[in-house]
């Protein structure tokens, strides 16, 4: 996926049976409409767009209202075939939390209908009309190169002040302004922008010029030249289209201009979003830090990654200070989570700075509805930033009104990401706002929640998980070796072994080896798991030890430990153990697997002086549960 | 291609565009046969069935058109000429 605005890349893809799933929506369900903006979250093209559109105007033209969205009428005047675009501004409105109808008046009808009125328009009784006008639509015929740019300027702010005076007369309701593009023409090439009468002078200071003119009169504005200057205007005209059809922009563009609507619609009826999430591992710094420590995560200056991050924290700072929330949602023990906040020197978000602190090991839609709950706002008030594409799609199917935007593995993309996106659109800015961060009461607070909340079954099921088990080989090794050092949390017995020394795991015929890896729908996350065990006795009957148990903690909750013990549990067997025992070597940082051994169903054996605790699994005994997940194996050859 | 196959391919071009899955489309048929097939909906169809078969379609080609079977063999000639050049 190409990354940018003309593809509104942070979407999620729209799935591959639209059709279908928009046909079967109940429309006497109460969810209609949440179930419509789930639809409308995703990136659709400008097909299913209008088809998704015509199901907003149906059901607002018949009830009146779409629960549980505000309403909003919006005329288009425009000079080009706009209507081609109506229902991608329906969907893209609806995504930014409006119910809106469309009706255009177009080419010449445009003036008509701002100055004469039109009975349609009028029964329509529209709450804003936008002006879709570009420089083909305005009077610019007497622009002449080397002549002054100020009368032209004056006379088209004349025009746009006629129309507008008549949208106030005819329909008194304000109008929204659009800036406008250059079009990618040069009289001379470098010298028009110093010479009055090109495209390049009379558009840059006719621009200001309608600013001045949105914030006098009191309307709204569509920055029509901030779009076409992140998608280049080279790609914005058409001229075929425009030609053939009157079709103002390549219609490819339409869905990024519709969406730029649909924000700005959305700021109006007060919808914009209010509070930005952040996950921490590899969101606000490189590696986890739980495993690296506070010397091993990736942040600051001197390396891309880490100055990707810095970014991404300057922005965070930046939308506080203009009023939007910061809160933290992580899956790591409070204490390691807090720690760079507290005493990396190249952090730039501090523990302040965060209205709610959620770092444990619940999952992360529990946590998001806390966090919501505590600052007094709704889901559909929260953006949530997430490198990890199954978190993204847990939380979107369990809680579709946060906005998730999606992003790739690269951290460089996250700052813009979250500033292309619009989900903090505004149409006005006050000192209130600016102290508003402020207001969202306690700081750094960090809220109680309720484990195991949320029903995760039908989730897991959903992941189409494939988990993958082989014994140590040469191609793992380093990847072995690298858990076996790095993990610290997920980790039972914490014993660490060379690359060297696992080379000799490999070959050692009397142990028993396990390399675990992963991967579901949502991508691939390669190895993340590894056992070691011998065999050996225990109370005079044979048995398996395990020596080492590790796992990574991106994929908790997701029932590896249980997948892994399954295929521990038939080796042990096959070898002709009766028990399996496992360890618990407590360290200052592998507390959240103190209760690994119970939860699966050992026994406590005995606990140790030093707080080792050895625990009994009775092979006899032991039926394995059923996993959400496909099983592929590769058995270690014979020696 | 055949013009049948490209028939065959336009069709979910078709349905997306009406936003109608139980379409089914012949040559013969035109902007008569299809309640939703105005000016409009006309540019996002060519624009549509462009893409899916990666050519481009002239104004002043689409004005000679006349049904869905002219549309396929346009498509055609076009696929044609792209192959040999």
């Amino acid at each position: 996926m190409t990354v940018g605005t003309a593809h509104l890349s942070w979407l999620p893809e729209a799935p591959a049976d639209f059709t279908r799933r928009l046909k079967d929506l109940d429309r006497a369900a109460p969810d209609f409409g949440a179930a419509l903006q789930r639809l409308a979250a995703a990136r659709l093209n400008l097909n299913q767009a209008t088809s998704l559109g015509r199901r907003i105007e149906a059901r607002l033209a018949d009830k009146g209202k779409l629960d549980p969205f505000p309403s909003l009428k919006l005329a288009i005047l425009s000079n080009g075939t706009i209507t081609l675009a109506a229902g991608g501004i329906q969907a893209a409105a609806l995504r930014h939390g409006v119910a809106t109808q469309v009706r255009c008046a177009e080419y010449e009808l445009a003036t008509h209908v701002a100055l004469a009125g039109d009975p349609e328009i009028s029964a329509f009784a529209p709450d804003l009309v936008l002006l879709a006008l570009d420089h083909r639509g305005l009077p610019f015929d007497r622009m002449v190169a080397g002549e002054p740019v100020k009368p032209i300027v004056e006379e088209v702010i004349g025009h746009l002040r006629m129309l507008q005076d008549g949208v106030k007369r005819n329909f008194g309701v304000p109008v929204v302004f659009q800036t406008l593009a250059t079009p990618p023409a040069a009289l001379f090439g470098n010298f028009d922008i110093r010479l009055g009468g090109t495209w390049r002078s009379v558009i840059s200071a006719l621009n200001a010029a309608i600013v001045d003119l949105a914030v006098v009169e009191g309307g709204y504005l569509l920055d029509v030249s901030g779009l076409v200057e992140r998608v280049g205007s080279e790609n914005w005209f058409d001229e075929p289209q425009w030609l053939a059809h009157k079709v103002p922009f390549q219609l490819d563009m339409a869905p990024a201009y519709a969406d730029y609507v649909g924000r700005l619609l959305g700021a109006v009826r007060g919808r914009s979003r209010k509070c930005l999430v952040l996950d921490l591992d590899n969101t606000l710094w490189g590696g986890a830090i739980g495993d690296e420590g506070l010397s091993g995560i990736v942040l600051g200056q001197g390396s891309a990654d880490g100055e990707a991050f810095l970014a991404v924290q300057k922005m965070a700072l930046a939308l506080r200070e203009r009023g939007v929330a910061l809160a933290v949602c992580s899956k790591n023990d409070d204490a390691n989570a807090r720690q760079p906040f507290r005493s990396h020197p190249d952090m730039l978000l501090k523990e302040e700075h965060i209205s709610v602190f959620q770092a444990n090991w619940v999952d992360k839609a529990t946590n998001l509805e806390a966090i919501a709950k505590t600052l007094n706002i709704g889901l559909d008030a929260l953006v949530f930033l997430d490198d990890n594409p199954a978190e993204r799609g847990h939380v979107r199917m369990a809680l579709p009104m946060v906005a998730i935007p999606e992003v790739g593995a690269d951290p460089s993309t996250y700052a813009w990401t979250i500033q292309a996106a619009g989900y903090f659109d505004a149409v006005v800015f006050s000192a209130e706002d600016k102290r508003r961060a402020d207001q969202y009461a306690a700081e750094a607070q960090r809220v109680a929640v309720m484990s195991q909340a949320r029903e995760m079954g039908d989730y897991l099921s959903e992941l189409a998980m494939v988990i993958h088990f082989a014994p140590f080989d040469p191609v793992g090794r380093s990847r072995i070796a690298q858990l076996i050092n790095k993990s610290n949390q997920f980790n039972l017995t914490s014993r660490r072994y060379t690359e060297a020394q696992v080379a000799a795991l490999e070959g050692d015929t009397a142990l028993y080896t396990m390399q675990v890896r992963l991967r579901d729908r949502f991508g691939d996350s390669g190895m993340i798991g590894v056992i070691v065990a011998r065999p050996s006795d225990h109370a005079g009957e044979p048995a398996f030890d395990i020596d080492s148990w590790l796992m990574s903690c991106r994929v908790l909750g997701r029932k590896v430990e249980a997948a892994m013990l399954s295929e521990l549990v038939e080796a042990a067997r096959a070898s002709g153990a009766r028990w399996l025992i496992g360890r618990y070597l407590p360290t200052p940082k592998n507390g959240m697997v103190r209760d690994h051994y119970a939860k699966l169903g050992f026994t406590l054996a005995e606990e140790l002086p030093s707080g080792e605790c050895v625990w009994q699994l009775d092979l006899t005994l032991f039926s394995a549960e059923e996993l959400p997940m496909a099983v592929e194996r590769v058995m270690k050859a014979a020696a | 291609m055949s013009e049948t196959d490209i028939i065959a391919r336009m069709l979910p071009v078709f349905q997306e565009v009406f936003d109608d899955d139980s379409l089914t489309i012949t040559p013969s048929m035109s902007s008569e046969d299809i309640e939703d097939w105005d000016s409009l909906s006309n540019v996002r169809l060519i624009i549509a069935v462009e893409r899916a078969f990666g050519v481009r379609i002239k104004a002043s080609e689409v004005a000679q058109l006349d049904n869905v079977g002219s549309l396929a063999d346009l498509v055609a000639q076009k696929l044609a000429a792209g192959t040999k050049a």
